[in-house]
């Protein structure tokens, strides 16, 4: 069962076109690392999955949600959709604990003792569970990209979505953050990362897809996409990013 | 030529200083609440209402923002009764009403700005993260983007209260029983004017004083998080 | 009984000269003494930016409605008969003074330290640093608050009627108990207001927004 059908999606920002005609399907269960050199549409790819972005045609059904932007709608398929920003976007005035209770009490109407088991449970995922009380600003960056993902975890999401989630972060703390994306992908979660860590790619995923100018260039499974590159811009983005 | 001080006088009618330094802050604390309350929603449409919206709070704000509190005290005390008598009904709305809608409204166009101001440095992925969380556009509003706004111009707000605060002075002219009224009616009785608006002066300032340190106090037990940035591990 | 009329309104627009000619003597002395406030707020002596931080903090702590009785009693107390507009103008003057040398100081503050710094290091003196290096830049900020509060000051000259000078304000009052149309007379004068105000605010808004842009 495919858990993300995508259909001739085409959006542009006025006349500029930033994705055209692209097509995909992900199965439940499997991670999908979307490739590209820098405006080459990937973040507004996957913005275009939650909704935070309007596609001009094509049709995108998430965890069996037809994309909808009617307002309610669009919160029906985003509580099943979790996404995880590379400026972490954790609440400044709340803490560790309320940051990630909000969302399933607001939306999901949980009661605020079960709200604080699930953040227990969720932080503990993500190995924070002594962070609770904390505020976002005593955390590090690293830490506060796994609360961000500890956030999402909350509302049980069928998709989790990464957009370039370890960019901001200093290279030594963006193991933590990859180990922490490594274990849920291992448990069967299915997500779309935008990334530029290739280790990741080549260890982690179950699929690769290389955006070039909007359009989807090349894709495959990383063995032997990455073994084999067919197209000249895949060899030369392989070869600049090592 | 002497000049002799005498508080004495003043000091006897103590009590009309009490209640008018209890009706000053209660007038204060009653208009500054609604006052914001206009200023938050207010401010949220001049962010995200529709175009007629926000020229109708434009409107309203640079109306009150220019032209002087004492035009629009009168056009409430002297305008609003007329008004309603046309309209029929038999009403006399007391002057103590009467001051709260004329200083509720005046400070709602000031505070709108300032809360303006605090809304629109929230970033807009702060935004984007709550709505891929699922919340509710009120929800977003009232749980992510308005408390780190308030708290981002919470000096300014508070500074906007001790001049709204000094400011109620002016409600003695509509007869409201406050501090400056006291010192009307003691000067009066006293014939000790500079007395009488002397001593209450110093009441004004120390109310003043005592409200700062107040919403200092206040700011370190409400807003913890912009205290807490250290031990970073 | 008078009836509102254009006689009416001529009488509010002629009483609107001496809201004018108050605001901006008011502008005039306040800010004179305003900018020494400021300067003595800056400065690099202890004592003096206590008092002028003492003298800010009691103008900007108080009504003004208080400090128009205080100084139309207290000059009366110690035997000057002034005309009401003579007191009207000294209060609203100390009040001027404390405000634009609060915002001033603010100003001063805004331009760098290193500006003073390398003003040192050419060994300007002090004055000439003032003079030649910070003032032109502070004023470049100061204009759009400076502004903003030239309309404080129009809107506030309106308090001296309480005390009985014959401005916009008092000439309302009298109007509506002659003619008992407060909404029409009201309207008019915030009419007048509004007129004079707004513009004000708009070109303060604009440099401010260029202020915004250039830096």
């Amino acid at each position: 069962m495919s858990i993300i059908k995508i259909n001739n999606l085409s959006k542009s920002f006025g006349n500029l076109e930033v994705l055209y005609n692209i097509s995909f399907e992900l199965e439940a269960g499997e991670s999908l690392v979307l490739l590209g050199r820098s405006g080459s549409g990937k973040s507004t790819l996957l913005r275009c999955l939650n909704g935070l972005e309007r596609v001009n045609t094509g049709d995108i059904t998430v965890a069996g949600h037809k994309m909808d932007y009617e307002s309610s709608k669009l919160r029906l398929l985003r509580n099943d959709v979790g996404i995880v920003f590379q400026q972490y976007n954790l609440f400044p005035h709340l803490t560790v604990a309320a940051n990630i209770a909000l969302a399933p009490r607001l939306v999901r109407k949980v009661s605020k003792s079960d709200a604080l088991t699930l953040a227990k449970e969720v932080l503990g995922q993500v190995g924070l569970l002594e962070k609770i009380d904390a505020y976002p600003s005593q955390l590090s960056g690293g830490q506060q990209q796994r609360v961000a993902i500890a956030r999402s975890l909350a509302m049980k999401p069928k998709v989790m979505l990464f957009d370039e989630v370890t960019s901001a972060l200093d290279p030594e703390l963006t193991g933590e953050v990859l180990d922490v994306m490594e274990k849920l992908a291992k448990s069967g979660m299915a997500m779309v990362v935008v990334t530029h860590e290739m280790a990741f790619a080549k260890k982690v995923s179950d699929r690769v897809i290389f955006l070039h100018n909007g359009r989807i260039t090349e894709t495959g499974n990383p063995d032997e996409i990455f073994s084999s590159p067919k197209t000249p811009e895949f060899k030369t983005f392989l070869g600049a990013v090592g | 030529m002497d000049i002799v001080f005498q508080f004495g006088p003043v000091f006897k009618r103590m009590d009309l200083i009490i209640d008018g330094v209890t009706m000053t802050i209660q007038v204060a604390l009653l208009s500054t609440f609604l006052g914001f309350l206009i200023g938050i929603i207010c401010a949220r449409i001049r962010i995200e209402g529709s175009k007629k919206a926000k020229f109708v709070v434009a409107c309203y704000v640079e109306f009150i923002r220019n032209t002087p509190f004492l035009v629009q005290l009168f056009m409430f005390a002297f305008g609003l009764p007329q008004f309603v008598a046309l309209l029929g009904f038999n009403i006399r709305p007391s002057p103590y009403y009467l001051a709260i809608i004329a200083l509720s409204i005046n400070l709602g166009a000031y505070s709108t700005e300032i809360i303006r101001a605090g809304l629109e440095a929230i970033p807009k992925s702060q935004i984007e993260a709550a709505q891929g969380l699922a919340l509710t556009p009120f929800q977003i509003f009232s749980r992510i983007s308005l408390p780190p706004a308030i708290a981002k111009v919470y000096p300014a707000l508070s500074s906007q209260f001790i001049l709204h605060m000094l400011g109620t002075s002016v409600i003695s002219t509509i007869s409201v029983q406050e501090l400056t009224l006291s010192a009307g009616r003691i000067q009066s009785e006293t014939f000790r004017a500079f007395e009488s608006y002397f001593i209450v002066t110093a009441i004004y300032f120390a109310l003043a004083i005592a409200f700062r340190i107040i919403f200092k106090l206040a700011a370190r037990f409400a807003l913890p998080w912009l205290h807490k940035t250290t031990n970073r591990s | 009984m008078r009836s509102f009329g254009l006689n009416e309104i001529w009488y509010m627009l002629q009483a609107t000269q001496w809201t004018l000619y108050l605001s901006i003597l008011t502008f005039v002395l306040g800010g004179s003494v305003g900018f020494f406030i400021a300067l003595a707020r800056c400065s690099r002596s202890r004592l003096l930016r206590a008092i002028s931080g003492l003298y800010i903090q009691i103008f900007q702590s108080t009504p003004l409605l208080m400090q128009l009785f205080l100084i139309f009693f207290g000059l009366s107390l110690i035997g000057f008969r002034l005309p009401v507009l003579v007191a009207g103008s000294i209060a609203l003057t100390f009040w001027a003074s404390a405000f634009l040398g609060e915002i001033w100081r603010g100003c001063i503050e805004a331009v760098p330290e290193q500006q003073t710094e390398a003003a040192d290091s050419l060994a300007l003196t002090p004055w000439q640093q003032l003079r030649y290096v910070i003032l032109p830049q502070a004023s470049k900020i100061a204009l759009p608050p400076t502004i903003g509060f030239f309309v404080q000051i129009i809107k506030n000259t309106s308090l001296t009627s309480i005390i009985g000078v014959t401005e916009l304000m008092r000439a309302s009052t009298n109007m509506n108990n002659a003619t008992f149309e407060p909404m029409k007379v009201l309207a008019v004068a915030s009419l007048i207001y509004f007129a004079t105000c707004y513009p004000l605010s708009l070109i303060s808004r604009k440099l401010e927004n260029k202020l915004n842009v250039d830096h």
